[in-house]
């Protein structure tokens, strides 16, 4: 079948020799895939930032599909079934699924006690191989795979799976109150939908922190924010200080992890070289700019090793850190609710749609932030019908 | 990007919230940091005495963290380790998730099975085409001129380091007899 795979950093290629994926154990479903998408977190791997991430793997954790096998334990889903499937792969009996943290299912990653097991994301999240292929195999498939409602459009269902989740949680771990000033730090996608979902919690003002003016230029429309490009504005923390009344913002979101700019300090120990497992800068701005007693909410990805994180200003000033993996099947019926009814629209941010067998070209352009892209999805010809 | 234009976006929010779709509709007073993350049960004093899901047949070489006692009851069987990759992988995971020991031989094991990749490919009688692997197609379409430039450079860079090379070779062949 026709798969994505990764032969190193910076290289991944379609290959049509990649084997269909089997039932290995009675839980796993087969999906045929009809919409993938390529993350920002996909990025580093293909930046060769997450360790783990072996030659061969299939990468996506964000896709859609329909249901073509199921194993003999299989109950809820069945043949036929046209499912949007969460990037989290919870079993839904471990301590950590039954209180619906299902980004830190113990019963999914043997290779990680610190990360639950996550589609086409490296050995460290369990060595599966993800979406961005044909066929793919979804284990635990009565757990987190969820029906995509009718009239839905599978554009915005695609998004369901990780994107709309991860910044709905990142807003929501904010723990926004009305009138609050949030400050999201990086306009990718899930910046962008961490900046809308904001508004969701009661918020005023919103303020969206990056490097390129058409992404910024796109989370104004999208989102309704006000947005700052950090190279034409100084230090960002003292602006973001004048910006309000010398208190600090009341939230901050770090939605970019381990691949920040703005830096060179750790541009050059925490990306050129790995000293440190990425880039701090976004986390550091965040901590730094928040009130006092404020709170600051992670969904950037970070490598597991060490990080230069101003800890001792977060004793000081009294910050409550909150950071996760989105819990996605915890958040899906709220957020479908919130698409149903037009109050998300997420698929106008999908700015690319690309056949599966560009997929190298794909990469790069997300990559490389070329042709303005956002957000790029991956279709296979053999999905086109659906 | 011109901020000036943000007076406008301000000025709106400071109005009216009533053009942002579902405006404070997940508004929670109780959403302190407390929050509820998670549905708390308790179930985590149980310890490994939950109901496992069944057990996937471990067929396959699964390299399993040392922090916990057994693999889990589901997992990937995708590229198993193999060769020196394989092997500094394996000492990888004699140590914990919180060891250098553990992260950076991975990472050096990454580096190295990229190189077995282009070995096994070559080696299957596939020349693997590293132009379109890396994307350059799109390059030449969006960056034509970018592209042209990076090859130029990496062109120039490499010719001067072999002919460097050369020269001293030449040189040391002279003074031996």
């Amino acid at each position: 079948m026709l798969a994505m795979n990764y032969r190193g950093p910076f290289r991944v290629r379609a290959d049509r020799n990649k084997p269909y994926p089997e039932i290995l154990h009675p839980g796993d479903a087969i999906v045929q895939v009809t919409r993938s998408c390529i993350c920002g977190s996909d990025l580093h791997l293909y930046h060769g930032l997450v360790p783990d991430t072996r030659v061969g793997m299939t990468f996506g954790h964000e896709f859609t599909g329909i249901v073509v096998e199921t194993g003999s334990a299989v109950q809820k889903l069945k043949v036929g079934d046209h499912v949007l499937v969460p990037f989290n792969i919870a079993c839904g009996m471990c301590p950590f699924c039954k209180q619906e943290l299902y980004g830190n299912c113990h019963e999914s990653n043997p290779e990680a006690t610190a990360v639950g097991g996550i589609f086409g994301y490296s050995h460290t999240a369990g060595g599966y191989d993800g979406g961005q292929a044909e066929y793919v195999r979804v284990p635990y498939a009565d757990v987190s795979p969820t029906v995509i409602p009718q009239g839905m459009d599978l554009d915005d269902a695609v998004l369901l799976t990780d994107v709309v989740p991860t910044g709905y949680q990142a807003a929501e771990m904010g723990g926004i109150k009305k009138g609050d000033t949030v400050v999201v730090f990086g306009a990718g996608p899930i910046g962008i939908m961490a900046a809308r979902c904001s508004w969701l919690f009661g918020a005023a003002r919103v303020i969206v922190i990056d490097q390129l003016d058409y992404r910024l230029e796109f989370a104004k429309n999208y989102a309704k924010c006000e947005v700052y490009n950090f190279r034409s504005i100084g230090d960002p923390v003292l602006f973001l200080k004048k910006q309000t009344d010398y208190f600090g913002a009341d939230v901050c979101i770090d939605a970019v992890g381990c691949e920040a700019a703005g830096s060179a300090m750790n541009t050059l120990t925490g990306r050129k070289t790995l000293l440190q497992a990425g880039s701090t800068t976004a986390l550091f701005w965040a901590i730094n700019s928040v009130k006092k007693g404020g709170i600051v909410s992670i969904v950037g990805v970070y490598g597991p090793t060490w990080n230069f994180v101003p800890i001792g200003n977060v004793v000081n000033k009294g910050i409550t850190i909150r950071a996760n993996q989105a819990s996605v099947k915890r958040l899906l019926p709220r957020l479908i609710d919130h698409v149903m009814s037009g109050r998300l629209n997420p698929k106008e941010i999908i700015t690319h749609r690309i056949p599966l067998e560009e997929v190298s070209d794909a990469y790069h352009i997300f990559s490389a932030k070329r042709d303005n892209c956002i957000k790029p999805i991956l279709i296979p010809s053999s999905a086109k019908a659906a | 990007m011109e901020n000036v234009a943000n007076v406008d976006v301000q000025k709106r929010t400071d109005e009216t919230y009533k053009d942002i779709p579902g405006w404070g509709i997940d508004a929670d007073p109780e959403n302190e940091p407390t929050y509820p993350m998670k549905h708390y049960t308790g179930d985590d004093h149980q310890r490994l005495h939950y109901e496992r899901p069944p057990l996937q047949p471990v067929d396959v070489e699964v390299l399993h963290s040392n922090e916990r006692p057994n693999v889990t009851a589901a997992f990937g069987t995708v590229s198993p380790p193999s060769g020196l990759s394989g092997m500094l992988r394996r000492y990888a995971f004699q140590h914990s998730e919180g060891s250098s020991l553990h992260w950076l031989p991975l990472i050096m094991a990454d580096r190295i099975n990229a190189i077995e990749g282009i070995v096994d490919d070559l080696a299957h009688g596939h020349i693997p085409n590293v132009f379109a692997e890396r994307g350059w197609n799109a390059e030449w379409k969006y960056n034509r001129k970018g592209l042209i430039t990076k090859i130029a450079v990496t062109t120039l860079v490499a010719t001067t380091v072999i002919a460097l090379l050369s020269t001293k070779k030449k040189k040391k062949k002279r003074f031996s007899f």
